[in-house]
């Protein structure tokens, strides 16, 4: 070797160069392969929302079914006012489509409540009318989330499915399975608070709880926790809302 | 697990031929196994032996990014100043992990989303910095590529056998990728159902891992001595 490859210059340099070009390939990745990424998220959030609705549905024929079974996309205020509709296809693009509202980011970001939209997606299976609502909160170790659908008395529970990041498996990440979502099926929401609850594991439930799971008492607070405080915005709307036009 | 039955030779990693390179892909399954002999890689190995999927996942995910880092470090072994030499060791490892996550989200969101717990748990896996530290600076890219398999092959059995007692005993099932969870018990024998069996929830929890990694150092070290340190 010509050079000192101990010397501070060269030290230097070769961490610059290294981060420079560490850098410059991310990026390319990232940025490149994002259209993918977004394309799969949409996909995969179609899935838990025919899910929710008990239709099966695969990756790549999403859309399709998709746009068969939810016949409109509505957005409302935290005072359950309706301030936009969509319906047919999803523009990926439409900031306005309440399909694209980022339920999981406004959990996040904590701001107020009055200036969020909230999505709701009226669906029809087999001339059933059915209201698919999303939910967010927290487990023990991160976010979990979840779709929750009504029937058209807007007040029973249709179906539910729910899903995590990094909840503890066999114990919290346990609420992605059927034996958790199942007695879900039936329940009602209450239209007074608590609207909804999980209740400690083994303990005995009424028609507005689900029994929880057994060591996974944190994660299933959380499902009860999201499931009443997103019911709570939601109720508004139902109440003001005309009941199912039959 | 049948791995195990290499026969004990003294570990000498340094020799870089035929024969001797062979050395390099058994001696980490069992003579310097990286969890029960150096004990490196056991936050790993605690975390995600619930389940027999995620630790293939898991294995699968550590053989890619120990195989590319072992040989890019040791492709740019002459060329990396040694006082930065840890942190480029990182931001090879972390890129890695990084491209791999990216690119699984994009063409495999189903196996994306499964790993998406262990991405940060592989960047921070001591056994990945040890071997580019201890070997791949040292060596070319044949041979570091050959410790690499040597080595994610000794995690990965180790991380297995763990997985497979824990989901067994804990869950009552053994699970696989792609085909998810398989419960072999009959619903009868369980005490919900008037049965005589319970699951042992201990099982799923960390503590338990521990004990099984520490019942499996016991069993190697009764049978291969030479492991037995001199006090």
């Amino acid at each position: 070797m010509a050079f000192n490859k101990n010397s501070n210059g060269y030290t230097f340099l070769f961490a610059i160069l290294m981060v420079v070009l560490v850098g410059a390939i991310l990026a390319f990745t990232s940025l490149s392969l994002k259209p993918m990424q977004k394309a799969n998220a949409a996909e995969k959030k179609m899935m838990n929302i025919l899910g929710a609705i008990g239709v099966p549905s695969e990756r790549g024929a999403v859309e399709a079914k998709f746009v068969d079974f939810v016949k409109e996309r509505v957005s409302i205020d935290s005072e359950g006012r309706k301030v936009g509709s969509r319906s047919g296809t999803v523009e990926a693009g439409d900031a306005e489509d309440p399909f694209n509202i980022n339920v999981q980011k406004d959990f996040r970001s904590k701001a107020d409540a009055s200036t969020l939209n909230f999505p709701l997606f009226a669906c029809n299976k087999e001339g059933q009318d059915l209201y698919v609502v999303p939910v967010v909160g927290k487990g023990l170790w991160g976010p979990i989330w979840g779709y929750v659908a009504l029937e058209s008395d807007m007040e029973t529970i249709y179906g539910a499915v729910f899903d995590h990041k990094t909840e503890t498996p066999g114990l919290g990440a346990e609420i992605k399975e059927g034996f958790f979502q199942d007695p879900f099926k039936g329940k009602k929401i209450s239209k007074v608070a608590p609207h909804f609850e999980v209740v400690k594991g083994g303990a005995p439930t009424t028609e507005y709880s689900v029994d929880g799971i057994t060591g996974g008492t944190i994660t299933s607070k959380g499902v009860g926790e999201m499931v009443d405080r997103t019911m709570s915005i939601y109720l508004k709307y139902f109440q003001s809302a005309p009941k199912a036009q039959k | 697990m049948s791995t195990e039955t290499t026969t004990a030779v003294e570990p000498k990693r340094e020799s870089l031929f035929s024969k001797k390179n062979r050395k390099l892909l058994t001696d980490p399954l069992d003579d310097s196994n990286p969890i029960t002999v150096q004990v490196l890689g056991i936050c790993s190995a605690l975390a995600i032996t619930v389940q027999v999927q995620q630790a293939v996942i898991m294995s699968l995910a550590v053989l890619f990014v120990m195989i590319g880092g072992n040989v890019i470090v040791s492709m740019m072994r002459n060329i990396i100043p040694d006082r930065i030499r840890i942190i480029v060791q990182l931001v090879v490892i972390a890129s890695l992990v990084i491209i791999v996550d990216e690119v699984l989200k994009a063409y495999s969101p189903d196996i994306s989303e499964k790993l998406s717990v262990f991405v940060g748990l592989i960047i921070t896996n001591c056994i990945i910095m040890g071997r580019l530290e201890a070997f791949a600076l040292g060596n070319k890219p044949g041979p570091a590529m050959l410790d690499a398999v040597g080595n994610a092959m000794g995690y990965a059995w180790i991380l297995l056998a763990v997985a497979l007692v824990r989901e067994v005993f804990g869950s009552g099932a053994i699970s696989f990728p792609g085909v998810g969870q398989v419960k072999f018990l009959p619903e009868g024998w369980f005490m919900a159902n008037g049965g005589f069996y319970e699951n042992n929830n201990l099982m799923i929890l960390p503590p338990m891992a521990l004990i099984t990694v520490g019942i499996i150092i016991w069993i190697q070290r009764s049978r291969n001595r030479s492991l037995i340190e001199e006090n």
